[in-house]
This record gives structure tokens, C-alpha cells and sequence, in this order.
């Protein structure tokens, strides 16, 4: 096990390493200068403005300043809020994003999870029917499209629901419900195929035959074995949900990372860009190793096919 | 009587000469793979509804777009923000496509209002109907609501625009379709690539093994750990957003699923028997390959595709919500919404159409891809 979680770490570290190399290499082709906005500079001035971000030195020595500040965890300054840290900004926005993923990935796997319940144990019925329907819809619809739906019916319309911002629990309902959406159909199908491979299998047949209490069959003996492999969608979804946020973020304008990357990127702000980019692929990565360390201390039979494949 | 069918007598029958060939003889009709999966297909509704859906959209997306004499461009500044209007349903009120707008307003007396109105629409008073809902009492305001004829209004009563305009009198029945087929586009091109560059990399690295394999899978382990949010953000920062960039971004990383599962599957068949009496008999490496392992593969090949395009259509809607998307006079469904969002609470009908298609072709191809998964590959099956 230490074996793999060590192997699984460096391939982090290279992993990271790719992406900073290559996204600061990118943002060196990029059109545009950082400066364009600041109105007609002298000459000098630019100069100037230059030696003060370190733009002034040669591109592999700006590349080794990059790397071994990343690596102590300093992501430059902003260019965009004149002098602040990338990473205090990071972190100061990062409270919103973080609550509103939390919210939707919690409410869609509960969500999720009794739909596929309801569906296996009704298996073929009308509950099954619809659950499936709901999982093809949730899977499908953008999310921006039923972002944009639940805004104008529920909070313009009718006037139920605040329609932006993020100032308290009233104002997460919606943007919550809007990107719990793939959550709830990802776990409703899981959830479902799981629990009808596992309600079908030999020990279950068993407890029946035992004449147990078939409410109990289902939950104790059936529910557990089911859930033990939805912990492996966990990674792809919040993979999902940092996508999602930056759209729920600028439909609700929720003061969020996702908010301030689309933010960034229109105004060339490069560190800034940088910086979030690093920290999006460091969560991600993050996040899949966790659930793969995790699944693999629940079930071990996991460690030995994943050292393989 | 079920009796009298079960009678048999001599000579209803007549001896059959027995011979060695007619046990070998087929009775029934051979099927290739690809007919007994239709068969299968066939029986499933909500594939077939599904395949129904985008053989419509498909459709429109080709001829929607001539259907009428606007173009995608041709912008005026007179029809700005016209409500859709379709002959024949223009008096089904309930519908919203008459190419009227009508709004409740409050006031303290109807004569007040009426003065609003006029105010409101910008218009004339011989194209303003109005229905008193309430009159002004002593505790309640007057309600009245107003229908405004645009159509009317702006001297237009000989156009149709199907879906309306847009803020920049462009007509939206003509960008919608061929947006449709801008998002299609790029779609299918993102699939194509990935699953030609997915199958040859998945397909080498298994067949070959050994330290090839070792190697191109090492590769594939550090870039699926890329999340290609990042890589496809990055990629259209630095080529400018077009439809050759967006695709080429979607491609970058998302090959890599295909070649996974053609590896895992290549790596089952190419130890099975069939292979190595071909082999035994003297194939040649790109014969096994194209003759036994990629037919087998098929199956897979179609079903990862089908997935993989309206995940490409979700993702260039979304690289336009975050305004990476293609730059205008071109438009996408995804640009299309991003536009309609900006004054979607004014405007509502510019939304409405464009998010019913996206959500169509997405439930579509889904509702196919499961359909097809089950039919190609039984095997499969939840």
C-alpha cells in the first residue's frame, strides 16, 4: 500500500510539474500584452513596468524564478489587482466556490443515491422508469440551460428565490439545486446498477432464505455493498463540478474562483490565469488520489488491479 | 378444433432424401453484426425516438438555414428584438408566437397607464390593445394589460421571423440552425479525431506490449491527469477561438479515453485462440490487426463516440459561456445562449429557442449511445 500511494504521489508531482512548464510556456505565445490596459505608456514606463514583474529577463530565467516560487507556493502578483498575492486572492475567493461545490456534490449524492435505491428495489416499475428518465435528463441538459431556467421561473417570476448573489442560505438554493443536477443523475445510475448487481447476488439470496426481514436484506446487507463503489465517481464528478462552477458562478455572479478565472482570462491577467489553472489541476489531482487511496484501503482487490492496469 | 389440426395421416408427409449437405444448410437468413445489432436497436423506443431527434435536428441544421430569405449576419436596426411570429399559430395567443409582447402594468388610474404604455413600448397608441384587469379603487392600484403589436408597430406586417430577432435585428431562426450546425460541426469533428487518434494509440500500445506499451501508457498516466478543463482553456487563450482551435483544443486531451478502452479491450483478444491460429497460419501484424482485433473492437469504437460528441457540444457551449467561444458574425448554440443571457429577462423567447435544441441533441445522443450500447454489445448491458 505505501508503495502505491508513494508511486501515485510522484506521478502527482510530474503531473504538476507538465502543466506549470506548460501553461507558462503558453502563456508566453499569448496575443496580448498585461500592460494594454493601463492606457498610452511611454517607452520607459514600460520599461519599467517590465522590470517590476521580472518580464524583463530572459524567457528561462523568468521560467526558473516561476518554478521555484510555485514550489514554495508563491503564484506572483496580480496584475489585475495591482500587487496582490495570487495565492491570498485564491484563497479569499476560494470560500464561495468551495461551499457551492461542497452543497451540490452532498445534495446530489444523497439525492442520487435514493433515486437509485427507489429504482433498484422498484426495479421495472413506474419509480424505476422515472428515475432513469431523471438520470438521462440531469446527464444531459447543460447545466447553464437549467441554471437559466430555475432563475427566470423560480426567482424572477415568481420571485421565490433570490436570483444572484451569494450573501446567505437563501441565495445558495438555486445555484446549489442548478449544479446538483449531473451529481444526482451520475449517483442515480451508479447507484442503481450497483444495488441491482448486489441485491441479486448469492448472500443476499441467502439472508432471504434465512428468513430475514427483506427491509433489512436491502439495507443492511444490500445498501452497504452498494455504496462502497460510489466512492469512485466522487473524483470525475467534482472534476464536473469545477467545470459547472464556473458557469453557476457567473449565472448567480457568486463572488467564486470560477468568477475571477473567466474574469482573468478576458483581462490577460497571466499570473492570475497561472496561478488558478495550477490550483484547479492541484485539486483535481488532489481529489482523485484521495478517493483512489480511500478505495483502495475499503477495498482491496481494487489495489492489486490498479497497480496492473 | 385445435383436434382436427392435430390429425395426421400417411400421406400428408413425404420421405426427404437425407444427404451430408443439407445439414450444413442454413435455414435462416445469415446476419452480420451490424443487422442483428439494428434488429436489437430497433426494439429499443427510446433509441429509435432519439435517432428520430437528430435526424430532424441533422436536418434542419442542413436546410433550416435557406428555409427563409434572412441571413445569419444581415443585421437592421429597425427589428431589433422581435418576438418570434409564425403564420398560421400567429392567433394562438397562448403560444407567445403571434409577434406581440404584453406586459401587466400598475398604476394609480387606467388613464395614467395608458400614458405608461406608450412610454414603455416606445410606440404608437393605434397598435397598444388594452384589458382593464382592475379598475383603480380606493385601496388597490389599476391593473391593465397591454399587448403591444411589434409586427405592427414597426411596419414589418409582411414578415415572419420564426424565432424573432436579436438585439441586433439579425434574425434568429437563421443563426439558431446554423449555429445548430456550427456546434454539430465541430462536435463530430472532435469525435472523429479523438476516436482515430484514440484507436491507433490503444491499438499499438496493446498489441505491441512490452516496453512500448510501458511507455505510452506511462505518457497516458501523466496526461489524464491533466484536468482538460484546464488544457482546453489554455489551448484557445493561445490559438484565438475559431472552430479549428475549439476542436483542436477538445482533441488535445480527449483521446485518451478511447485509447484506454481499446487498449484494455486489445490486450483481452490479442491472447485469445483465434488470434494465434491466425497467427499459426502465418498473418501478417497489420492483418490480425485490421482482420481480427479491430472488428472486434467495433462495437466499442461507435458506443465511446456517441458519448464523446455531446460531451465536445456541452463543452464549446460552455468555452462560449466563459467567453472563449466563436467571435460574431459566426455563432454557435453555445454563443447563441451566452447572448440571449445578457437580456434573457426582457427578452425571453431568444433563450428559450436555442437551450430547447442543445438540450434535445444532448438527450438524444444519449438516449442513442445507451441504446446502442446495449445493441452492439449485449454484454453490456445494466
Amino acid at each position: 500500500m505505501a508503495k502505491y500511494i508513494l508511486q501515485r504521489i510522484i506521478y502527482m508531482f510530474i503531473t504538476l510539474f507538465i502543466i506549470a512548464t506548460v501553461s507558462f510556456f503558453l502563456m508566453k505565445l499569448l496575443p496580448g500584452s498585461p500592460f494594454a490596459m493601463e492606457g498610452k505608456l511611454s517607452e520607459e514606463q514600460l520599461e519599467l513596468m517590465k522590470a517590476r514583474y521580472g518580464l524583463d529577463q530572459p524567457i528561462p530565467v523568468q521560467y526558473f524564478n516561476y518554478i521555484t516560487n510555485v514550489a514554495q507556493g508563491d503564484l506572483g502578483v496580480s496584475f489585475q489587482f495591482d500587487n496582490r498575492e495570487v495565492s491570498t486572492l485564491i484563497m479569499k475567493k476560494l470560500g464561495p466556490s468551495l461551499q457551492l461545490g461542497a452543497l451540490a456534490l452532498g445534495f446530489g449524492m444523497v439525492v442520487g443515491m435514493l433515486l437509485g435505491i427507489a429504482a433498484a428495489i422498484k426495479h421495472n416499475t413506474f419509480i424505476d422508469y422515472g428515475s432513469t428518465f431523471l438520470a438521462v435528463i440531469g446527464k444531459s441538459i447543460p447545466s447553464f440551460v437549467f441554471a437559466g431556467m430555475l432563475q427566470y421561473y423560480i426567482a424572477v417570476k415568481l420571485g421565490w428565490l433570490p436570483a444572484a448573489f451569494w450573501e446567505g442560505p437563501r441565495y445558495m438554493i438555486l445555484p446549489t439545486i442548478a449544479l446538483a443536477m449531473f451529481p444526482i443523475a451520475t449517483a442515480a445510475r451508479f447507484m442503481r446498477t450497483e444495488m441491482l448487481e448486489v441485491l441479486g447476488s448469492d448472500f443476499i439470496t441467502t439472508a432471504r432464505a434465512k428468513g430475514l426481514n427483506s427491509v433489512l436484506v436491502t439495507f443492511k446487507h444490500g445498501l452497504r455493498n452498494a455504496v462502497i463503489p460510489l466512492i469512485t465517481v466522487v473524483g470525475p464528478l467534482a472534476v464536473a463540478l469545477m467545470t459547472g462552477n464556473l458557469v453557476i458562478e457567473n449565472i448567480f455572479a457568486i463572488p467564486g474562483l470560477g468568477e475571477q478565472f473567466v474574469k482573468s482570462i478576458t483581462t490577460n491577467d497571466y499570473p492570475m490565469i497561472m496561478g488558478t489553472t495550477l490550483f484547479f489541476s492541484f485539486l483535481f489531482i488532489f481529489i482523485v488520489l484521495v478517493v483512489d487511496i480511500l478505495y483502495g484501503i475499503i477495498d482491496p482487490r481494487i489495489r492489486l488491479a490498479g497497480g496492473k492496469d | 378444433m385445435a383436434n382436427e389440426e392435430h390429425k395426421y395421416n400417411k400421406d400428408r408427409f413425404e420421405p426427404i432424401e437425407i444427404s451430408e449437405e443439407k445439414g450444413e444448410e442454413l435455414s435462416r437468413p445469415q446476419l452480420s453484426y451490424l443487422q442483428d445489432s439494428w434488429i436489437r436497436l430497433k426494439k429499443n423506443k427510446g433509441a429509435i425516438i432519439g435517432l428520430l431527434i437528430l435526424l430532424f435536428i441533422g436536418f434542419m441544421a442542413i436546410f433550416g438555414p435557406y428555409m427563409n430569405n434572412y441571413t445569419f449576419k444581415e443585421q437592421d436596426s429597425n427589428i431589433t428584438n422581435v418576438p418570434p411570429r409564425v403564420q398560421g399559430l400567429e392567433n394562438i395567443s397562448w403560444l407567445g408566437l403571434d409577434g406581440k409582447e404584453t406586459e401587466v402594468l400598475e398604476g394609480e388610474s387606467v388613464e395614467a397607464l395608458k400614458e405608461k404604455a406608450l412610454y414603455v413600448f416606445e410606440t404608437e397608441p393605434e397598435f397598444i390593445e388594452s384589458k382593464v384587469i382592475q379598475e383603480a379603487t380606493e385601496d388597490e392600484m389599476a391593473k391593465v394589460e397591454f399587448t403591444n403589436d411589434i409586427y405592427a408597430a414597426r411596419g414589418i406586417q409582411d414578415e415572419y421571423y420564426w424565432f424573432g430577432t436579436d438585439q441586433l435585428g439579425r434574425d434568429l431562426w437563421t443563426r439558431t440552425w446554423s449555429g445548430t450546425r456550427i456546434s454539430l460541426y465541430i462536435a463530430i469533428l472532435a469525435a472523429t479525431i479523438d476516436m482515430v487518434i484514440g484507436v491507433i494509440y490503444g491499438g499499438v500500445s496493446a498489441y505491441y506490449g512490452g516496453r512500448v506499451d510501458n511507455y505510452m501508457q506511462r505518457i497516458v498516466e501523466i496526461l489524464v491527469g491533466i484536468p482538460n478543463l484546464v488544457v482546453v482553456i489554455l489551448m484557445i487563450l493561445v490559438l484565438e477561438p475559431g472552430i479549428l482551435s475549439i476542436t483542436i483544443a477538445l482533441t488535445i486531451t480527449g483521446w485518451i479515453g478511447m485509447a484506454r478502452v481499446i487498449r484494455g479491450n486489445v490486450l483481452k483478444l490479442k491472447n485469445q485462440e483465434f488470434v494465434l491460429a491466425s497467427r499459426t497460419l502465418g498473418s501478417s501484424d497489420s492483418r490480425i490487426l485490421m482482420k481480427h482485433l479491430v472488428p472486434n473492437v467495433t462495437g466499442l469504437i461507435i458506443i465511446n463516440t456517441m458519448f464523446t460528441i455531446p460531451g465536445a457540444i456541452f463543452f464549446e457551449a460552455f468555452l462560449s459561456f466563459i467567453g472563449l467561444g466563436l467571435q460574431p458574425p459566426l455563432a454557435s448554440l453555445g454563443t447563441l445562449i451566452d447572448d440571449a443571457f445578457k437580456s434573457f429577462q426582457i427578452y425571453p423567447y431568444m433563450l428559450v429557442f436555442p437551450s430547447v435544441i442543445i438540450s434535445l441533441i444532448m438527450v438524444a445522443f444519449n438516449v442513442l449511445a445507451d441504446g446502442l450500447r446495449d445493441a452492439l454489445d449485449p454484454k453490456m448491458r445494466e
